[in-house]
């Protein structure tokens, strides 16, 4: 008897099952351990910016103008900074940890030998990346909140709202994760895409300064779609428009997801 | 040992008919116009344990890899029988049941390295379904069955060599398989280290676990196998018993000659009629017969040559079916 197998697709649908939460669980274990060391380490940074940029470049700035609303710069730039915490923390989990664990120390290898399989594992790498970034967005929530920068009622809708951005980052990371030989891929990951987006993004000045080209641009980019959904929410607002950068996050997560599955996929195909 | 597997169901030993737990039909696997496995055929019986042996290169990892589904075979079918009456499983559609029974030993641990021996075991029990309290009460017997008992609080880090892989034995037993797959589950030990993992294996066998295994170590395949698999160039070249393997493809006897002139024996016209075969591997010479003695009296002439006399051995077959040259991409 004979059979001959043709290759599945990388593209087919996701085989998902309830066998993802044992892999997130077991990141949840070994983050437990360190959590107190990297909460450090993941809100001391952002808070610096916030606070260098905030009072000193807002004592020079003064108020902002946002749909119609006079605004404070410190409150402009925190309700912008915080997708961004939640966008870095989202893409170093899904990086250079994830890698780690896919690479350097084969744990996947480990666990695909038990019946776990790859869309599951990377599933719970896409869910913990953004737990660990809801982690980190909370935090600072909390610190804006002793600050007094923000007292909306709305940041309990943004909370989710942001979550959802850090699922998305995450997603996006994962493509470059698959694609990754070395840590060192990642620093262009950093620097030629994170980095542009977060200037292009509104999260230090409004898009309104950006020449006409460059903000057709950045209308469209993830981390722009974020800020228009969580800066109305800080300033006690609902956004104006929610539906189209709501979809944008939609879709660049399910594309993101997708393409990042087929691209690992093929890696492990060998 | 405290060990047991009572709870494991009985393995059909007395049955009538047979048949084999794991079954591999023509398999074969292309890499672009490369052919690394080739109509490869094989099978294990429940509470058996079969070796597979061959140069580097021969495709013995391409073959684990195919049987635990993260290669596609191009051709071939891969199953496992969990009972003599049930329907098979097949690899790689019903990939995550058969891993349900298996337990995998790779060539590289991979062990987590921030959690303790005892945390590794109850994390990877997750991975089959289990709840901690299905887990909890086996860790400290796997932990004793690896005799890392005082080590369950130690990450892999502080762990020996030998200790790493017996917990990674431990680890491969949580789920309490059926059939275990080891990928060279020696290499790089020492011989104390060594010596425990195949008094541990050997005490599985006797549980009524099966398992392929794949070495290098010819000591430890005529030790710990019922049956064998010689492959090369991804094509089995022998399969049987490693006492029929020998008597069938070698003389009874080997007399290994080394030390200073030994070679030029080799074209020695006195001793070559005394050897049904002579073979030279680097600095010794291998003389193969059915009757050591004739030869022995003539090499008592050269007293300064070191003489060794033994039987043949599953090495000597290994050596005559795979060839003695040291391969360049291997």
């Amino acid at each position: 008897m004979k059979m001959t197998h043709k290759p599945r697709s990388i593209w087919r649908a996701p085989d998902i099952s309830a066998r993802w939460w044992p892999v997130f669980l077991r990141n949840l274990l070994v983050w437990r351990k360190l959590a107190i060391p990297s909460l450090v380490g993941n809100i001391a940074e952002p808070l610096m910016w916030l606070v260098a940029f905030g009072y000193g470049m807002g004592a020079l700035v003064g108020e902002l103008e946002v749909n119609d609303q006079k605004v404070p710069y410190i409150l402009f730039l925190a309700s912008g900074s915080i997708c961004m915490s939640a966008m870095n923390a989202a893409s170093f989990e899904a990086l250079y940890s994830a890698f780690s664990r896919m690479h350097v120390q084969k744990t996947w290898d480990g666990i695909m030998n038990a019946p776990v399989s790859l869309d599951n594992v990377l599933l719970a790498e896409l869910l913990w990346a953004a737990f660990k970034s809801l982690f980190t967005v909370t935090a600072i929530l909390g610190v804006m909140l002793a600050l007094g920068i923000s007292h909306s009622p709305k940041l309990l809708v943004a909370w989710p709202v942001l979550l959802a951005a850090g699922v998305m980052f995450a997603s996006i990371a994962l493509i470059f994760n698959a694609l990754a030989k070395g840590y060192d891929f990642f620093t262009y990951y950093f620097t030629l895409v994170l980095t542009p987006m977060m200037f292009l993004s509104g999260v230090f000045f409004p898009r309104e300064q950006l020449p006409p080209i460059v903000r057709a641009i950045s209308d469209w980019l993830p981390l722009t779609n974020a800020v228009e959904l969580v800066r109305p929410l800080f300033m006690d607002q609902w956004p104006a428009q929610w539906l189209r950068p709501a979809l944008v996050l939609l879709v660049t997560t399910v594309v993101a997801f997708w393409v990042a599955l087929a691209l690992t996929r093929r890696r492990f195909r060998a | 040992m405290v060990w047991d597997w009572n709870d494991t169901p009985a393995m059909g030993h007395n049955a009538p008919m047979r048949q084999p737990l794991f079954q591999v039909r023509d398999l074969r696997k292309n890499y672009g116009a490369n052919t690394v496995v080739d109509q490869l055929s094989f099978h294990i019986d429940p509470g058996e344990c079969l070796g597979v042996i061959g140069p580097n290169g021969a495709g013995k990892t391409t073959t684990i890899r195919m049987c635990l589904g993260q290669t596609t075979p191009d051709q071939g079918e891969i199953l496992f029988r969990p009972e003599p009456a049930a329907p098979a499983l097949f690899m790689p559609g019903d990939a995550l049941a058969i891993k349900a029974r298996l337990g995998v030993v790779t060539q590289f641990d991979t062990l987590d390295p921030d959690f303790s021996c005892a945390e590794n075991l109850l994390v990877y029990g997750r991975y089959f379904g289990m709840g901690k309290a299905e887990i909890a009460p086996r860790v400290p017997q796997l932990l004793d069955f690896a005799a890392l008992k005082a080590k369950a609080d130690a990450k892999p880090g502080e762990l020996s060599g030998g200790m790493k892989r017996r917990l990674s034995l431990a680890r491969a037993l949580v789920n309490n398989p059926q059939l275990l797959l080891l990928d060279e589950p020696t290499t790089g030990l020492d011989p104390q280290a060594r010596h425990l993992m195949w008094e541990r294996l050997q005490l599985l066998l006797q549980q009524g676990k099966s398992i392929l295994l794949t070495t290098h170590f010819m000591d430890e395949a005529e030790r710990l196998c019922h049956r064998l698999l010689v492959l090369d160039h991804g094509k089995k070249i022998a399969e049987g018993r490693p006492r029929d393997l020998i008597a069938q493809h070698l003389e009874p006897d080997v007399v290994e000659v080394y030390g200073n002139g030994a070679l030029a024996l080799a074209q020695d016209d006195a001793l070559r009629p005394l050897a049904a075969r002579v073979e030279v591997s680097g600095e010794t010479v291998f003389f193969y017969t059915a009757d050591a003695r004739p030869l022995m009296e003539a090499l008592a002439a050269h007293p300064a040559l070191r003489t060794l006399h033994r039987p043949a051995n599953l090495e000597d077959l290994f050596l005559k079916l795979t060839g003695r040259q040291i391969r360049e991409d291997a």
